[in-house]
């Protein structure tokens, strides 16, 4: 049996089913962060050379991996859209960037709190904080150049090169930063840096990578029902939608 | 179309860059002075102890080059897209990949290459030694043109938009990390006496994947914005 | 040979023309006409490949404008609203640069008879900043004395701000283009009788 993909490809027939999922994935991430924050509170034991106070990196590590891993799922989409125009995967991409900007700048506050305790300044040049400053910033330049561009269609295009082109140069500025980071500091404390990681630790981690994981989902989805909402507004489908609402 | 047409039409699409460049004199002036001014800035903000001058000297000349080349950039498409010249362009049978290969090259000519010969004696505002101007020179000769090639994109991105410059340099900026790391590091690394090789070596290694994907992205970026 | 089948440009939110389907064989001059905001321009940018259609497609001699598009340019000449022209050179540069980047031959020879023939002889070295709105619309216009190769001229308003002189020349042009079997796809809002084997009406906005 084949199924037919492109059926689920158009925005008038993803619009529902996106609505279906939502729920889903929410409840998903709800039940995953509570036991997420269950082992990292009560399970994971305290570290013998950071105290209590490294327990922050079970919000801080995860959200830093969902930040990476959604530029790259972002700019796929988005090169998906420029090289085949289809507009959904187009409209995914430009759904992604707010939550992929929330998990940087999530990384970004928690490796500062962190940083206080363990550092005593909120912010030391770390080779990833300033990497994760750096993707900041390209999250902040794809949002901004869409925004700039009043007509969709090119503003998904452009943001698509853009966003191609920083996935080109994220691993070229973490590598760089690292290099930078060794020559001016020397090995400086890493949070990743427990000489063992106890087992609950790391399932904590991967627990809470994987809720943060469904709620970008869930938030992704939201984000995309609201864009094709806005786009398809003068279409007949969204006309009889909100008649049938009203 | 044969090999010589195209040879020609890129000649003519870089010297016609560099000539039009040339008749603007004082647009390429106002970037060297731009350049020698913010350079200057930094004594006067953080005093003038020469150690401490020395210490700075390499990266503040660095950061100097990225904030001019990347002021110069909205010329690089802008008065194109205006008059029309760039969707002609668009219109060519001949590469675009290729024609604005060769804008970027006229362009690098005309705004880079002046900050690389004048980088020197900014160098002796830091107290920079013999060596570490040399190296200076070598890394901003491997490093500007990478600037051009990937600012280009950004230019091209933000043709005909709303609040073009400052958007420009919220795209182009974070991509300039690299090479601003490498360039700088380059002068540090001779002064501390291990030698330049290893920054120079991955400065040239980033030139050549700006070469590749850069002009490619630029041309992409050029139709989407003649549409 | 030029096919346009099923077209549709939409603009912003505006659907401008829909199922827009015409031929134009060698010799065909065709008329695009209009309101302002029609979506003549877009038409015409459609035609050329700088603006893909929202649906619908284009070909030449059967094929695709978007897969031979190399091939497909170095069939056409385009002048747009922008006339292309720099501000930095002089009447003659500008002729010669454009052609040369548009792939088109341009001797010393060629470009002075274009020049002679727009009566831009005198202008030949002045810089075309301080040409008149007319006189570099002329500049523009000389390109096509450079682009008889191109079987396809796409003009969009090819006679404004032009005096009755130019207006000869141009319309001379166009002529000795579609009797030596070129096509020609035009908008304007005046009337010019242009001589032609073959001429065709678009009417959009209806």
């Amino acid at each position: 049996m084949t199924i037919n993909w492109f059926r689920y490809s158009s925005p008038a027939s993803f619009y529902p089913i996106a609505g279906r999922l939502i729920p889903w994935f929410f409840s998903a991430a709800a039940l995953l962060m509570l036991a997420g924050l269950y082992i990292s509170f009560f399970v994971a034991p305290t570290d013998a050379q950071q105290g209590e106070a490294y327990r922050i990196i079970f919000i801080h590590v995860p959200a830093a991996w969902m930040s990476m891993f959604i530029y790259i799922v972002m700019a796929a989409w988005a090169g998906i859209g420029l090289a085949f125009n289809t507009r959904l995967s187009s409209m995914v991409a430009s759904a992604l960037a707010p939550t992929g900007a929330m998990m940087t700048f999530i990384a970004l506050w928690t490796g500062s709190l962190w940083g206080k305790p363990m550092w005593g300044t909120w912010w030391v040049w770390d080779a990833r904080l300033t990497s994760e400053l750096i993707l900041l910033f390209l999250y902040f330049g794809f949002m901004s150049l869409q925004a700039a561009i009043d007509d969709p269609r090119r503003a998904d295009k452009a943001g698509a090169v853009i966003a191609l082109v920083g996935v080109i140069n994220v691993p070229i500025i973490y590598f760089s930063v690292k290099w930078w980071n060794t020559l001016h500091q020397g090995a400086s404390v890493s949070l990743m840096q427990s000489p063992t990681m106890a087992k609950p630790m790391l399932i904590g981690m991967l627990v809470m990578a994987l809720a943060f994981w469904m709620y970008s989902i869930a938030a992704m989805l939201m984000r995309l029902r609201a864009i094709i909402i806005e786009r398809e507004r003068n279409s007949d489908w969204v006309k009889a939608l909100k008649e049938r609402q009203s | 179309m044969n090999d010589l047409s195209l040879t020609a039409a890129l000649w003519t699409v870089g010297s016609r860059d560099l000539l039009a460049a040339m008749r603007h004199r004082a647009d390429l002036l106002t970037t060297l002075i731009f350049f020698a001014l913010v350079a200057s800035l930094f004594p006067l903000g953080v005093g003038s102890e020469t150690a401490l001058l020395r210490l700075m000297g390499p990266g503040v000349v660095w950061v100097a080059a990225l904030l001019a080349s990347m002021l110069a950039l909205t010329r690089l498409f802008a008065s194109d897209y205006g008059d029309g010249t760039l969707e002609q362009l668009a219109l060519s049978p001949h590469p675009l990949t290729l024609l604005v290969l060769a804008k970027i090259g006229a362009h690098w000519l005309a705004s880079g290459l002046p900050l690389v010969i004048i980088a020197p004696l900014l160098g002796l505002q830091f107290d920079l030694n013999a060596d570490a101007q040399l190296v200076l020179l070598a890394s901003l000769l491997l490093g500007t043109p990478t600037l051009s090639l990937i600012g280009a994109v950004g230019a091209a991105l933000t043709l005909g938009v709303r609040g073009g410059g400052a958007l420009l340099s919220l795209l182009v900026l974070p991509l300039y990390v690299p090479v601003l790391i490498f360039g700088a590091g380059a002068v540090e690394a001779s002064a501390a006496g291990l030698g330049a090789g290893a920054h120079l070596s991955l400065l040239g290694a980033l030139l050549l994947v700006a070469l590749v994907f850069a002009p490619w992205a630029t041309a992409v970026s050029v139709r989407i914005a003649v549409e | 040979m030029l096919a346009i089948i099923k077209l549709e440009c939409v603009r912003g939110e505006r659907r401008l023309f829909s199922n827009l389907s015409f031929e134009a064989a060698p010799h065909t001059l065709l008329e695009v006409r209009g309101q302002n905001g029609s979506g003549k321009t877009s038409l015409l940018r459609n035609l050329c490949g700088l603006l893909p259609p929202a649906a619908g497609a284009i070909q030449w001699c059967g094929k695709d404008i978007y897969t031979i598009a190399d091939d497909y340019r170095s069939h056409l000449a385009y002048l747009g609203h922008l006339s292309g022209v720099k501000d930095e050179l002089t009447a003659s540069e500008n002729i010669r640069m454009s052609a040369v980047a548009a792939g088109l031959s341009a001797s010393a020879e060629q470009i002075d008879a274009a020049l002679i023939r727009l009566g831009l002889r005198d202008f030949r070295d002045s810089p075309c900043k301080a040409l008149s709105q007319g006189q570099r619309r002329r500049v523009a216009l000389a390109r096509l004395c450079l682009s008889v190769t191109r079987s396809l001229w796409i003009l969009d308003e090819p006679y404004t701000a032009l005096d009755t002189a130019a207006l000869a020349v141009i319309k001379d042009l166009l002529e000795s283009h579609l009797e030596a079997g070129g096509i020609v796809v035009l908008t304007t809002h005046q009337e010019v009788a242009i001589t032609a084997r073959a001429t065709r009406r678009v009417e959009l906005g209806q």
